[in-house]
């Protein structure tokens, strides 16, 4: 947590060590923020459909944990990324929002975890369930949202850009996407840990009122 | 006929002795469906000349609202007289359940369709009766997609709370690649010079997206529906 803490204290720095891009100047830095936390989503995500997969197919009951700490995570780095994005699009584009493949995907991804936790918050019992389906469902559901959006239209820059920039952009892009990882590694453990402990109260609760 | 379509052909002769004898959920649904093209073409037509391409999205638009609507009544019913538990109950194929509740929805939709398909012809002047066959491969490829979704989680929020209210939040962020690809494959084919090339292409993009999540459905329909 303190070496997270401190690779975002130094993150700043870093950033601002970056060269400027030619044509849109000080604005492309929220790019070093931006990518790491798409990323971070995208890996949220992945984790919660293999969490739910576990828990439906396997019949793990603790991977019922890390489906909703994923979940929550895929909300937080989604909103983050989809803040972040529209800043730098009005500067580049000259637009908050366009209808491009990924920022619709992105968008839709995020709709579906939105509706998973307001799903476990108000469905009530056997919602846990519910929502391993929900979160299988969507993780089956992105390379459509991709594909019927990307033949919709397509604006976004595409990844391959990454390679490509000078190795003075480099260094602190790669910087921030680790230090991302390490914050997103964290949190999802210290959110599973909660709930494996809340799950353990719950059941001594339980015993206690048998006894 | 082997045990697994006996069982569907059951659970579908069930749902149709039902609604054939209240008319209940046809007949409301239906009703639905057209108030929502009258909502749109309200918001959408102007100067008595309606904006592009929009007969087809009020076409997906009122599908899926009814289509809603209807999963909901459905199972509604189902728990209302608590006949979804004795259908787990019995000693059935959990897969044969959810195809033969899908096949009742599907009836159901496909009947709604067969109205609102022709009132968007003779509302919006499109070429339904030209393009039948496209038209009819499109909006089937469609519901499906939609239905074998929506049954999944109609099916798993018949227990849950505020189930009204957290079908549709669940199901259309999850059919949006249905809405683009029914809408835009429509849309092509209503065009002055219908495109079938790219109606085509939207038409298989819908089957691929049916084949992935019917078999999916079948699978997560078992440890889901168990307790």
């Amino acid at each position: 947590m303190a070496l997270a803490a401190g690779m975002f204290a130094v993150a700043p720095w870093m950033i601002d060590a970056a060269p400027y891009e030619a044509t849109m100047g000080l604005v492309y830095k929220i790019y070093f923020f931006h990518m790491p936390s798409a990323w971070m989503f995208l890996t949220a995500a992945i984790v919660a459909g293999v969490a739910s997969f576990r828990l439906l197919f396997l019949k793990r009951p603790r991977a019922e944990h890390w489906v909703t700490a994923a979940a929550e995570l895929a909300v937080v780095f989604g909103a983050f990324t989809l803040v972040t994005g529209p800043l730098w699009a009005r500067k580049a584009w000259g637009v908050w929002w366009v209808w491009d493949a990924r920022l619709t995907s992105s968008l839709m991804l995020f709709m579906i975890f939105v509706a998973y936790l307001l799903l476990k918050k108000y469905g009530g019992p056997g919602s846990d369930k519910l929502g391993a389906g929900l979160a299988l469902f969507g993780m089956a559901n992105v390379p459509f949202i991709y594909v019927s959006v990307n033949y919709w239209r397509t604006f976004h820059p595409p990844t391959s850009v990454v390679p490509t920039l000078p190795v003075a952009m480099g260094i602190p892009l790669w910087y921030c996407v680790m230090a991302f990882t390490l914050l997103f590694v964290i949190l999802l453990r210290l959110r599973a840990r909660l709930e494996h402990q809340r799950a353990r109260v719950e059941a001594l609760y339980l015993a206690e009122d048998e006894a | 006929m082997n045990a697994f379509a006996r069982i569907v052909w059951f659970v579908v002769k069930k749902d149709l002795t039902v609604e054939v004898r209240s008319l209940e959920i046809l007949s409301t649904t239906m009703f639905f469906a057209v108030t929502v093209v009258l909502m749109f073409s309200f918001g959408l037509v102007v100067d008595g000349r309606p904006l592009n391409d929009v007969a087809a999205a009020i076409l997906w638009v009122a599908i899926a609202f009814s289509g809603t609507l209807a999963l909901g009544r459905t199972f509604e019913r189902e728990r209302h007289n608590d006949t979804l538990r004795a259908l787990l109950l019995a000693p059935a194929d959990r897969p044969a359940l959810y195809v033969g509740k899908l096949l009742g929805i599907l009836l159901l939709l496909g009947l709604v369709e067969l109205v609102l398909v022709p009132l968007i012809g003779l509302l919006f002047n499109a070429p339904v009766i030209q393009q039948a066959v496209p038209l009819l491969l499109l909006v089937g490829a469609g519901t499906l997609g939609f239905a074998a979704v929506g049954t999944l989680f109609a099916a798993m929020l018949v227990r849950a709370r505020s189930r009204d209210v957290l079908l549709p939040i669940m199901l259309y962020p999850m059919t949006v690649p249905v809405m683009i690809a029914g809408v835009r494959g429509t849309a092509a084919l209503f065009q002055p010079t219908p495109d079938a090339a790219v109606a085509q292409f939207w038409l298989s993009l819908l089957a691929a997206f049916d084949v992935v999540f019917v078999i999916l459905a079948l699978w997560t329909f078992e440890p889901v529906m168990t307790d």
